[in-house]
């Protein structure tokens, strides 16, 4: 009986051997595809990219073919085509991150995040006018769509997991199928119900609850996964206590909940802070500012992104970047808050 | 614990109304050692494992794991739970890599060459050591037929007779009567019993030279244990089996060899093997007697 | 001497009520109420683009779907003509919502295969975190990506497509100009929905039975070898699920649209050219300068469009459901 510690390995972990074969097939590769390309009249990096995805394919199976056979080689290509798979969505992800960064820094000054657009136009170059007006519109918007949608969104899911009435099925059917409404047809209907209706006319509120229509299946969808998580025995001790069906709720469950919740709400901005078709029905567009969501229409980040687009010149083009980088920013926060109180709720667990 | 034990061999009619007793356990695998057919062929040098440790990340699971399993014979692995049989079963075929985070020491000889060793086709490996496992799995999206020559498709092993290879493992496996008509149905239509032997042809379609069974029966009713018992005797004769078992008349009933494993809270070890006769009549270790004459597991 | 037992009668079960608290009942009467707002909503929505644009409906008929023209026109009584016509931009919905399918789900299927199977446990956390964000990235966003960045790369492709396979008529153009062509729109819808389509699949390949798994594995079949004898039969259904998912979300897409097709009301199979269209974003070009008979049009548009997605999405949820959520 042995007393000398043995120490655990892993066989079957890519042997430093594996790994320098694997660095010489993609050097290999990179070598042969440098003298396709430039022997041929290929040119341009999209010819080096595709030519090397393949050339590596072959040279690779050649390497694989003859000590594990064909079945080997099926195995490498699958390994490497998912690869590639993989790699094209995130080259897809990384070139739009770069594009709004990098033409959108150009136009970021002081004066584009102070001033609105009420003494500039389109027309003039950067450095006159700004975004604030929208900036602040984009955030009004997003505050009433809150107020409406979050609660409405909540007891939604309060009914799909706290009562789980007979309807139960038909509401999360529903749900489902609102979370498909197209954004044209949410303003659309705002537009036909209300505006075509009623003396109301364009404003934020009408905005907002465009935006409503589309926030409330998210945050419904959300809600009801953290409030599923809620431990039930947390629900049977309130109720054993004596505590009628809303105090249990009230004082246990969505407590319990909280940071799911507000996940779900912060998930919810997410999917509509970009959202531009509803607007284009119920906003209207204003250049300067407008602190009454009731009365007018105001500025918003997609709108004038919108705008500065249809207007054709190279400075609105500019403002645009500048602007959907602003809201691209907003959009990453939500994205990192989501991320960062999602997963606080469930470490605490 | 009253134990009726009803088996018949070579004619012998054996039932016991009493304690399991080494005593009794042993008659019935000194009857199978009488009863097991000699002649076997040449089969190479069969399955020798050396020194096996088996890790799940930091936790020692298996220590110091030496076995050397003879071709054409049956060897048990028998034990309380979680002493590490099944981990060193899977050690055996190098299915323990699955499980992430995993790591292990030692050696596993098939025909005197280290199934580890560095750069070796796994695959080609695990086409000669085979596998049974406990619940029976069937692929359902595939017929009876296809089931059982799925290996081969796996493989892209070329046969020149499938329909007589087809036949050839359903017979071995016990189930040809049963399904000879239906081959085209698909799997997940046959009872249990029958789903584990239509994976015992399937395994037995490759050819394989080592067949790993881990608690093949215990998900089954006595009948088709049964079943599955006279199975493996036939089969020992052309391939070594190594079989995980919870039930010690089992491996008293099917095994020549059989080997304790015991963990005391640290890693799972390898206490004592033997002929299994022996094992259950005169065993050498106090740890293995209080074992096989039931004072716990 | 034998007794026979008494017979046992089992009772019945009772009857157990309770009558809840006057403020329980409240709280549910509420909370129920609320929830209906869904069925509400989605009754409003289709109630009032019904009503607004019933005269449009009313008059075309049948046609409004059938026909291709759309124009709205006086003639010399001062009377105005309106022939509306969806088929265009119906079959226009339709063509780039596929290409965008037929380029998505291979990439989206194999990117979530490489996370389930392939990625190591960094290279996944880092790679999910991009698919998320791609999830969340605006639409507008892919509009201008598209126009300014996809655009100049996707015009070089649609030449060398014409080029050498410009013998199908799907690649042949009328004449050579590529910009905002429905290629281009498919290939910036596809990448909207790869996210939601690799998502989908990504749930249903880790649900893979493991028992079948081991089983393959067992049998000396290579990764590659399980995932074609047991992820990918057993995937199939959700990663069908998830691809109509995206073909929902493609259907409805309006903005990114927009800006990278050049909106004319033709149907147009010669996708490399620059004609097409969808009717969401038909809707939107059309709605600035609509008076009230096209706005009502519009509206009856609005109402197609909302009747095509739910009618997409109820299928896709139903396959989802089945496949992904009750782990088969």
């Amino acid at each position: 009986m042995s007393t000398t510690e043995v120490k655990p390995t892993r066989p079957w972990a890519a042997s430093p051997k594996d790994r320098a074969l694997t660095a010489s097939s993609v050097l290999l590769s990179v070598a042969i595809t440098v003298g396709i390309v430039l022997g041929t009249p290929m040119k341009g990096k999209l010819a080096y990219f595709f030519v090397f995805l393949l050339t590596w394919l072959i040279v690779d199976s050649l390497y694989v073919v003859r000590k594990f056979g064909a079945k080997g080689v099926r195995d490498g290509l699958a390994a490497k085509i998912t690869l590639y798979g993989a790699v094209m969505v995130s080259m897809a992800v990384f070139s739009i991150l770069w594009a709004t960064v990098s033409e959108g820094v150009a136009g970021l000054n002081l004066a584009f995040v102070t001033e609105n657009m009420r003494n500039a136009s389109f027309f003039d170059p950067i450095g006159k006018g700004g975004v604030l007006h929208a900036i602040i519109g984009t955030l009004e918007l997003i505050l009433i769509s809150i107020i409406i949608a979050v609660p409405m969104g909540i007891l939604t899911a309060l009914y799909l997991t706290e009562i789980k009435g007979k309807a139960a099925g038909l509401i999360q059917f529903l749900v489902q199928a609102m979370s498909g409404v197209p954004s044209v047809v949410a303003g659309l209907f705002i537009y036909a119900a209300i505006i075509l209706n009623t003396p109301l006319r364009p404003s934020a509120f009408l905005g907002g609850l465009a935006l409503s229509i589309l926030m409330i299946p998210t945050v419904t969808r959300t809600a009801q996964e953290v409030l599923n998580l809620v431990p039930s025995d947390l629900r049977e001790a309130g109720l054993a206590m004596g505590a009628t069906q809303w105090k249990t709720v009230a004082l246990v469950v969505l407590p319990a909940a909280r940071s799911g919740l507000i996940t779900a709400t912060i998930l919810g901005v997410a999917r509509i802070a970009g959202e531009t078709a509803p607007l284009l029905f119920t906003v209207g567009v204003f250049d300067g500012y407008n602190f009454n969501p009731f009365v007018g229409g105001t500025g918003t980040l997609p709108t004038v992104i919108w705008a500065g687009l249809g207007a054709g010149t190279p400075e609105a083009a500019q403002r645009a970047w500048s602007a959907i980088l602003i809201l691209l920013i907003v959009v990453l926060i939500m994205f990192v808050l989501a991320r960062t109180v999602g997963s606080r709720q469930f470490k605490k667990k | 614990m009253e134990i009726q034990t009803n088996t018949e061999k070579n004619g012998t009619q054996m039932s016991e109304q009493n304690r399991t007793t080494p005593s009794s356990l042993s008659d019935v695998a000194a009857k199978r050692a009488e009863a097991k057919v000699a002649g076997t062929t040449p089969l190479g040098t069969g399955l020798e494992a050396r020194g096996v440790h088996a890790w799940f990340s930091k936790h020692h699971a298996l220590s110091d794991v030496s076995l050397d399993f003879s071709a054409g014979t049956v060897t048990a692995l028998i034990g309380p739970s979680g002493c590490g049989k099944s981990t060193f079963i899977r050690t055996l075929n190098r299915m323990h890599e699955f499980i992430p985070n995993t790591s292990m020491a030692g050696q596993v000889l098939l025909d005197g060459k280290d199934i580890y060793e560095p750069g070796i086709d796994v695959t080609k490996i695990r086409l000669q050591i085979g596998m049974v496992f406990q619940k029976p799995n069937p692929f359902p999206s595939m017929t009876i037929g296809e089931n059982v020559l799925s290996g081969l498709k796996l493989a892209q092993l070329k046969v020149s007779n499938q329909e007589e290879l087809l036949e050839e493992c359903l017979v071995r496996a016990g189930l040809w009567n049963e399904v000879k008509d239906r081959l085209g149905a698909h799997a997940g239509g046959l009872s249990g019993g029958q789903q584990q032997r239509l994976c015992i042809a399937r395994a037995l379609a490759v050819k394989p030279k080592v067949l790993l069974m881990d608690e093949p029966c215990s998900a089954l009713d006595p009948g088709s244990t049964l079943r599955i018992e006279e199975t493996i005797s036939q089969l020992s004769k052309s391939m070594t089996i190594v079989i995980v078992t919870h039930n010690m008349q089992q491996a008293a009933r099917v095994s020549d060899y059989t080997a304790f494993f015991l963990s005391d809270g640290g890693p799972g070890q390898m206490i004592e093997v033997g002929p299994t006769n022996e094992i259950f009549s005169r065993p050498r270790d106090e740890r293995t007697e209080n074992y096989v004459t039931g004072r716990f597991g | 001497m034998s007794i026979d037992a008494p017979a046992k009668v089992i009772p019945q079960a009772r009857l157990i009520t309770t009558k809840p608290r006057v403020s329980d009942q409240i709280f549910r009467g509420i909370v129920t109420a609320f929830s209906f707002s869904a069925l509400i909503i989605l009754a409003l929505i289709a109630a009032f683009l019904l009503l607004k644009g019933f005269s449009t409906l009313k008059e075309q008929g049948l046609g409004f779907i059938t026909n291709f023209e759309w124009s709205v026109t006086t003639d010399d009584a001062g009377k105005e003509i309106a022939d509306f016509g969806l088929q265009a931009m119906l079959i226009g919905t339709v063509v780039i919502s596929f290409i965008a399918l037929i380029l998505a789900v291979p990439l989206a299927v194999l990117t979530a295969l490489f996370l389930t199977f392939y990625a190591p446990e960094r290279v996944k956390k880092v790679l999910v975190t991009i698919v998320d964000l791609m999830a969340a990235f605006p639409s507008i966003l892919y509009g201008l990506w598209g126009l300014f960045i996809l655009m100049p790369m996707a015009v070089y492709w649609a030449e060398l497509l014409h080029k050498w396979l410009g013998w199908i008529p799907l690649f042949d153009v009328p004449q050579p100009i590529f910009t905002r062509s429905p290629f281009i729109a498919g290939l910036v819808l596809a990448v909207m929905i790869i996210p939601i389509i690799t998502s989908v699949s990504r749930e249903v390949f880790a649900q893979t039975p493991l028992d079948r798994v081991q089983a393959a594995y067992a049998l000396g079949a290579t990764k590659w070898g399980v995932i074609k004898a047991v992820v990918l039969p057993f995937g199939a259904n959700g990663v069908v699920g998830g691809a109509m998912l995206g073909l929902g979300r493609a259907f409805g897409e309006t903005v990114a649209v927009y800006f990278v097709l050049n909106i004319v009301f033709r149907t147009n199979f010669e996708i490399l050219f620059t004609q097409g269209g969808n009717v969401a974003s038909m809707i939107v070009l059309k709605f600035g300068e609509a008076g009230p008979t096209e706005v009502g049009a519009l509206m009856a548009s609005g109402l197609i469009l909302f009747l095509l997605t739910l009618i997409v999405n109820f299928i896709a949820n139903a396959v989802v459901n089945r496949t992904v959520k009750s782990g088969r």
